[in-house]
C-alpha cells in the first residue's frame, strides 16, 4: 500500500511541477532545479541522520564528488545527462562506502570529525590540481536543450525538467527503502545497537548500507546542481554547504522527507532574502554574505534546543497525526524519558529499556 | 641529516599548535562527553579580539592576555547557555549544537569583521635560527610557540594533579554521579572545564594566526589537525593529546618537506582515516570498551 501511496504522490507532483514549469518563467524555473538538486542531497542526509543515526558534517564533499564526476565525464567522454547521473551516484556509492566502513566502526563524534576532515579537505586538494580539476576556476559543464523540444525551448525549464524528474525518483526510491524492512532495521539499530544486534541484524552492515545510500543521493544533488550551475569549482562546495545541508535536514525535521523539502526550501530562498535585508540595513556586501552563515548555526542550535522535531514535527502536531517512527528525534526522546521515569516504562520501543544515559543523566 | 633536522624542529613547533587544539577537545570530552565542533571557531573569534586589541594598543602581549581571558568568558557562556540544555537529549542533539555554533561564529566573525584576510602579529621573529649556515628550521616564534604550550599544558597537569579544583576536575569527568555525591557541585566543575577548553583554543589561535591569516574560517583546518592529534592521543587522555599534535606535526612536517606541502591536507586525512580504522581508540589505548 505504501508503494502505492508513494507512487501516486510522485507522479502528482510530477505533474504538478511539470504545469508549474510552463507557468512561472525561466528564472523561477532555475530555482526550481535549484532546489531539486539540494532537495535530494538533504532527503539523503535526513534519513542517514535521523533514520538511520549517524551524522555527517561531509555531504558537500559528496555532492563535490558527484559534480566533479559529472562534469569528468560531459567534457571528456560527452556521456548523456541520465548516465552522467547514475555513474554520480554509483561514485559517490562507492565513496560513501568507504566512509561507510569506517563510520560503522565508528561513534558519534570520531564520525562527525572523519566526515569534517572530507568536507574540509576535498575541495582543498581540487584547488590545487590545475589539470584534472581545473584549480580554483572549476570546470564548465554546458548541457543543451535535446533538439526534439524544438529551438525556442528554454535552456532552464529543461534543466527543470532533468532535476525535478531526478529528484523526484531519487525521493521516491529513497521513500520506500526508508518504509522497508531495511529502514526499519535501521530504526533499530538507531535506537539501540545493542539490542538490534541482539535481535540478529548486522548493525555494521546496515550502517555502511546507510551510507552508501545517503552518498549516492548527495552524488546525484551534486551532478544536478553542477548540470545547473553550469559549473563546478572547489569554492561551490566549501564546508559552509555541508553544514546548510545539515541545516536544512534538522529544520525540515530529522528522518522526514516531506520536512527535508521545506528545509531545503528555506535554505534555498532565506539566504538571499537576509542578505537583501542586511543591505538595506547598511551592512556592506561582505558583512552581508555572513548573515545567512550566521542564520544556519542560529536555526540548528534553536531547533536543536527547542524543537528537535523541526517543521515536519509541527505539521504532524497540527493536523493531529502521531508521530511515526521517522520523527527520530521524538522517539529518542520518548525513549529517554521513559528510561527516566519507571511510571512510563509502556512507552518504551524495541526490546528493554534502555538505561538512561551514565553520566549525563544528573548533575 | 641536517634537513631531517630542520623539518623535525620545524614539525615540532607546528605540532603544539594542534596539541593546544586536542588538548581543549580533550577537556570537554573527558568532563561532558561532548565533542566540540566549534572549537576552532571560538580560537578564531578570541584572536580576532586579540587583533585589535593589538592594533589599538601596539602591545602583543595585552592581545595575548584579552585573547586567553576571553576564551575562558567564551567557553563558560557556551557551555552554560547552549551546551548544558542538551544534557538530556539524545548525544547527535550536543553535535548539531556545537556545529550550530561554529557556524554561528564563522558568520558572527564575517558581519563584524568582514571576510578579508588580516595578518596577525607574531610575538617573536620568524625569522630562523641558524648554526652558522645550518638552519635549525625553527624560528623564536616557533620557540616561544613550543614553550607556551608546554608551559600551559604542564600548568593543567599541576592544577589536576595537586589542587582541590583539580581533583574536582577529574572526579568529575570519572563519575560525575559519585562526585555529586560527595559533594562536587558539578555543573560549576563542568564550566570551568569548558572555560578552561577555550583558553587553550584561545592559545591555540593567536600561536597559529601569524601564519596562516586571519579570517572567519581560518581555524577548520587547523581544527580538524587538531581534532586528529587528540585522535590519535584518544580523546581521554591530556598527555595523549600533546603527544598526538607533536606526531602529527613531526609527520607532516616530513610531508611538505620530502613530498611538496600540496601533499599536506591529503596526508592529514590519511593519518586520520588510517587512526580512526587501525586504533579507533588512538594509538594508546589498551582495550576498546563501548559504553552501553
Amino acid at each position: 500500500m505504501t508503494l502505492l501511496k508513494n507512487l501516486a504522490v510522485t507522479v502528482l507532483v510530477g505533474i504538478v511541477l511539470l504545469i508549474l514549469s510552463y507557468r512561472i518563467g525561466s528564472f523561477h524555473d532555475y530555482e526550481l532545479a535549484e532546489v531539486a538538486a539540494y532537495v535530494t542531497a538533504v532527503g539523503g542526509l535526513t534519513m542517514l541522520v535521523g533514520i538511520s543515526g549517524q551524522i555527517s558534517i561531509g555531504h558537500g564533499a559528496f555532492m563535490f564528488i558527484g559534480a566533479y564526476v559529472a562534469a569528468l565525464l560531459l567534457q571528456h567522454l560527452r556521456w548523456p545527462i541520465y548516465l552522467l547521473i547514475i555513474a554520480a551516484a554509483a561514485a559517490c556509492a562507492v565513496a560513501g562506502g568507504i566512509v561507510g566502513l569506517a563510520a560503522a566502526r565508528l561513534r558519534g563524534p570520531y564520525l562527525a570529525g572523519a566526515t569534517l576532515m572530507l568536507a574540509v579537505a576535498l575541495p582543498e586538494i581540487a584547488g590545487r590540481y590545475q589539470g584534472v580539476f581545473g584549480g580554483d576556476q572549476g570546470l564548465d559543464i554546458n548541457v543543451t536543450v535535446p533538439s526534439a523540444l524544438g529551438a525556442n525551448f528554454q535552456l532552464t525549464q529543461w534543466l527543470a525538467w532533468v532535476t525535478c524528474l531526478a529528484a523526484l525518483i531519487t525521493l521516491f526510491l529513497l521513500a520506500n527503502l526508508v518504509n522497508s524492512r531495511v529502514g526499519r532495521s535501521w530504526r533499530a539499530v538507531r535506537d539501540d545497537e545493542i539490542a538490534a544486534s541482539l535481535s540478529g541484524l548486522n548493525v555494521a552492515r546496515l550502517q555502511i548500507l546507510a551510507f552508501v545510500v545517503s552518498a549516492a543521493c548527495a552524488g546525484v544533488g551534486g551532478a544536478l546542481l553542477a548540470i545547473v550551475l553550469a559549473n563546478v569549482s572547489p569554492g561551490t562546495f566549501t564546508l559552509t554547504l555541508s553544514i546548510a545541508l545539515l541545516t536544512a535536514a534538522v529544520l525540515g525535521g530529522l528522518g522526514s522527507l516531506a520536512g527535508a523539502l521545506w528545509g531545503t526550501l528555506l535554505f534555498v530562498f532565506l539566504p538571499g532574502y537576509l542578505t537583501n535585508v542586511a543591505q538595506s540595513h547598511g551592512l556592506n556586501s561582505s558583512a552581508s554574505s555572513s548573515v545567512p552563515i550566521a542564520a544556519y548555526g542560529v536555526v540548528l542550535i534553536v531547533v536543536m534546543l527547542v524543537f528537535p522535531a523541526g517543521i515536519q514535527g509541527a505539521v504532524r502536531r497540527l493536523l493531529g497525526i502521531a508521530a511515526p517512527a521517522a520523527g527520530a528525534p521524538l522517539t529518542v526522546l520518548r525513549r529517554q524519558a521513559a528510561a527516566l521515569d519507571p511510571k512510563e516504562k509502556s512507552t518504551t520501543t524495541l526490546v528493554g529499556t534502555a538505561p538512561p544515559e551514565k553520566g549525563k543523566g544528573t548533575r | 641529516m641536517q634537513e631531517f633536522l630542520e623539518f623535525t624542529l620545524g614539525g615540532v613547533s607546528q605540532g603544539m599548535v594542534y596539541a593546544a587544539i586536542a588538548l581543549s577537545l580533550v577537556l570537554i570530552w573527558r568532563g561532558t562527553r561532548v565533542l566540540n565542533y566549534s572549537q576552532g571557531a571560538m580560537a578564531m573569534f578570541t584572536t580576532y579580539v586579540a587583533l585589535i586589541v593589538i592594533n589599538h594598543t601596539h602591545n602583543y602581549w595585552l592581545g595575548f592576555v584579552v585573547a586567553i581571558a576571553s576564551g575562558l568568558v567564551l567557553g563558560a557562556v557556551v557551555e552554560r547557555g547552549v551546551i548544558r540544555p542538551t544534557t538530556r537529549r539524545p548525544p547527535l542533539n550536543a553535535v548539531i549544537v556545537t556545529i550550530g555554533l561554529l557556524i554561528l561564529i564563522e558568520g558572527l566573525a564575517g558581519i563584524i569583521y568582514g571576510g578579508s584576510f588580516r595578518s596577525f602579529p607574531p610575538g617573536y621573529s620568524v625569522r630562523g635560527f641558524n648554526i652558522g649556515h645550518v638552519a635549525l628550521g625553527i624560528s623564536p616564534e616557533g620557540l616561544y610557540t613550543t614553550i607556551a604550550v608546554l608551559l600551559a599544558a604542564a600548568g593543567l597537569a599541576l592544577v589536576f594533579r595537586y589542587t582541590a579544583v583539580g581533583l574536582r576536575l577529574r572526579a568529575t569527568a570519572f563519575n560525575p554521579d559519585v562526585a555529586r555525591l560527595l559533594g562536587v557541585r558539578t555543573g560549576r566543575v563542568l564550566t570551568l572545564g569548558w572555560a578552561l577548553a577555550g583558553a587553550f583554543g584561545a592559545l591555540a589561535g593567536v600561536l597559529v594566526s601569524p601564519t596562516t591569516f586571519l579570517y572567519p574560517n581560518s581555524t577548520d583546518l587547523i581544527f580538524v589537525l587538531g581534532f586528529t592529534a587528540a585522535v590519535i592521543g584518544g580523546l581521554e587522555s591530556p598527555l595523549g593529546a600533546v603527544i598526538g599534535g607533536l606526531v602529527l606535526g613531526v609527520l607532516l612536517n616530513y610531508v611538505s618537506g620530502y613530498l611538496g606541502s600540496d601533499l599536506v591536507d591529503p596526508a592529514g586525512l590519511v593519518a586520520l582515516v588510517a587512526v580512526l580504522m587501525l586504533r579507533p581508540g588512538g594509538l594508546f589505548s589498551m582495550s576498546t570498551v563501548r559504553r552501553v
